[in-house]
């Protein structure tokens, strides 16, 4: 149609159009990034300016009390720590160890079909059902009740598939020759997993484990949804220490302990209507995104180490 | 286990060998053990499943047995802790669909525009800066956008329409929008630079700016990787929660217009949950039904995005 009758001056035209909008395009798109960046230095430095007063040593050495003024997150980065340890340890161990079933075991058939449809959907799963499953099965069925096993181990479930998808990516990058070579000088296929696949997908699987972690420390719902406290004012017994007179604490009992993390902490002091809790709760958010960022930013630079030193 | 009575039997009649057979027998057994430690691992995740499946489906069974299916779909009211009971769970379902429409109307398109500028336009310097930035903002703890819808993007609303309540789906709905935009652009990113180069070069060849070959040729040679990518996105924000209970509001209020404060599927559960309820109540059981419900919603978007993957897959 237009082939016909373009002047030169109208083909320039044309281009210059053309280009214009692909101008205008990338345009959009930095804007559309900067937005972004904006929000997460917005975010940041509104809890900054917003928490820099309650930002002190006292802050991290008291507990969640009625008075804005005396409240700190004592009791909820304690609990959020030790429910993190009982995450990385269920987590750990289920998800390199299926990841390794699912590379180096598993044979093509149904079975393993089924594993691997499952992991995905899994990872498509609402956090809250998650909740909802530990509710019923850990709290009440097997009686572990509000307890911060309970919720260490809600959230290993909910990061597994991201732990297990990053141990999988990090064996397949590992070239079939170092299999091969392993079972050359006879070694069995674990000793080859144990002595050469896992240590040479060691970094990959620590940044899967490092992000999935990151995402478990600022999960709320499922932790809610079990029925975690809101107020506790004292710590989880420590092992071997005197919890009443005659009676001292046994190593594990900890685990069975009430407990509040960080993200419900946070959670409680911006639902109160006092706008005194407002400060608190920038000065927790404030804390807990420097935990989350900093663990993201590492897994981010092994990620990046990674790329740079492998070459196989 | 064959070869391990071979192997004993073996042992009595050639003594020689006998140590290394039995080393081997040793070796078969463990290797054996290991594997299924190994296949044990891995199916914890169909158990996961199977749990999650059994608590929704058993205590909403005993939830339906104390109201009736069409109730619980077609009453226009849900105020399940009060005297005069109802239990209409379109009430939470339409939170639940205007916040996510809103956050998608917000996501899809930015999630797009990024991943067409990252994948057609960027050189790779500022990909490489803008991906970790994109994961750290899908890294943020959802609590922490929920104070942020609630203390900033709503007193900032506030401004241009001064009518806004404190609480509504619509400065909820915006934050989960942008929360949603990493996991959008990234997966689409991926689709799109998995196109191949030969395409966009037949597009160049035959004169097509840059623009008009990302739209024109890599958007529907991609389209399977971006219609998976949305489909998430929608599962991200149906099941999205903490942004919900705390900028939305938790009242339960059927309503299709965002300016409103409302509860969700998902506040719902929560609200329930930071109470006191006894397991077994009615209370009780409705949160395992909304649950249900939820599970259900997203369970039809992940069928209906398989079906469009296969259907515009394209091979090359």
């Amino acid at each position: 149609m237009q082939h016909k009758s373009l002047t030169t001056e109208q083909v320039r035209a044309l281009i210059a159009r053309g280009k214009f909008r692909d101008t205008l395009f990338q345009a959009v798109g930095i804007i559309f990034l900067a937005i972004g960046l904006l929000v997460i230095f917005l975010l940041v430095s509104d809890m900054v300016i917003r928490g820099a007063g309650r930002l002190n040593l006292d802050f991290f050495t008291q507990f969640a009390s009625r008075r804005a003024g005396q409240a700190g997150i004592l009791s909820a980065w304690v609990g959020s720590l030790l429910v993190m340890l009982v995450t990385a340890f269920a987590a750990v161990p289920l998800g390199v160890a299926a990841g390794v079933y699912l590379e180096e075991y598993a044979k093509r058939n149904w079975m393993t079909e089924i594993i691997e449809i499952n992991i995905t959907n899994l990872a498509a799963v609402p956090s809250i059902v998650y909740g909802l499953l530990s509710l019923g099965i850990f709290v009440y069925a097997f009686g572990f009740g509000q307890s911060i096993l309970t919720a260490g181990l809600t959230l290993a479930l909910l990061i597994l598939p991201i732990v297990i998808v990053s141990t999988r990516e990090a064996i397949r990058a590992i070239p079939a020759m170092i299999r091969e070579g392993s079972m050359a000088v006879g070694a069995t296929r674990w000793q080859t997993c144990r002595y050469h696949i896992i240590p040479y997908a060691m970094p990959g699987i620590l940044t899967g484990v490092i992000i999935g972690l990151a995402r478990a420390i600022g999960e709320t719902a499922p932790i809610i949804t079990i029925g975690a406290l809101t107020f506790i004012a004292f710590l989880p017994p420590v092992p071997f220490t005197e919890v009443s007179p005659g009676v001292s604490a046994g190593l594990f009992d900890w685990l069975m302990s009430p407990f509040t993390v960080m993200p419900i902490q946070i959670f409680n002091w911006t639902s109160r209507p006092d706008p005194a809790f407002e400060v608190n709760a920038a000065a927790a958010g404030f804390v807990l995104m420097v935990m989350v960022l900093s663990m993201n930013g590492i897994a981010i630079w092994l990620r990046y180490k990674m790329r740079k030193n492998i070459k196989w | 286990m064959n070869s391990v009575t071979m192997t004993a039997n073996k042992t009595t009649d050639l003594p020689t060998v006998s140590d290394r057979l039995a080393k081997n027998a040793m070796r078969h057994a463990s290797e054996r053990i290991i594997e299924m430690l190994l296949f044990a691992a891995a199916a914890v995740s169909v158990l996961t499943t199977v749990g999650i499946v059994y608590v929704l489906v058993s205590e909403s069974i005993n939830f339906f047995q104390n109201v009736s299916i069409v109730d619980f779909l077609t009453d226009t009211q849900w105020t399940p802790l009060f005297d005069d009971a109802h239990f209409g769970i379109m009430v939470l379902i339409s939170g639940t669909v205007v916040s996510s429409a809103v956050a998608l109307a917000v996501a899809i398109p930015m999630g797009t525009v990024i991943a067409i500028y990252l994948s057609e336009f960027a050189k790779p310097k500022i990909r490489e800066i803008a991906k970790p930035v994109l994961e750290l903002l899908g890294g943020i703890p959802t609590i922490v956008f929920g104070y942020f819808a609630l203390l900033m993007v709503t007193p900032l609303l506030q401004k241009i329409f001064p009518e806004l309540p404190g609480f509504s789906l619509l400065s909820a709905g915006l934050v989960m929008g942008i929360m949603i935009v990493p996991y959008i652009a990234s997966l689409s990113e991926d689709a799109m630079r998995a196109v191949p180069m030969s395409l966009r070069e037949g597009s160049y060849a035959m004169g097509s700016t840059k623009l008009y070959t990302a739209i024109h040729v890599v958007v529907p040679a991609a389209f399977s990787g971006l219609a998976a990518s949305y489909i998430l996105a929608i599962s991200r924000a149906v099941g999205e929660t903490m942004i919900l209970a705390v900028a939305a509001g938790m009242q339960p209020n059927l309503t299709w217009n965002p300016a409103e404060p409302a509860a969700t599927i998902t506040s719902y559960i929560v609200q329930v949950a930071l109470g006191d309820l006894p397991h077994g109540s009615i209370g009780y059981q409705t949160i395992f039904a909304a649950g249900l419900t939820l599970i259900l919603i997203t369970l039809c978007f992940n069928i209906l995005g398989q079906w469009l993957r296969k259907k515009f897959r394209e091979n090359y």
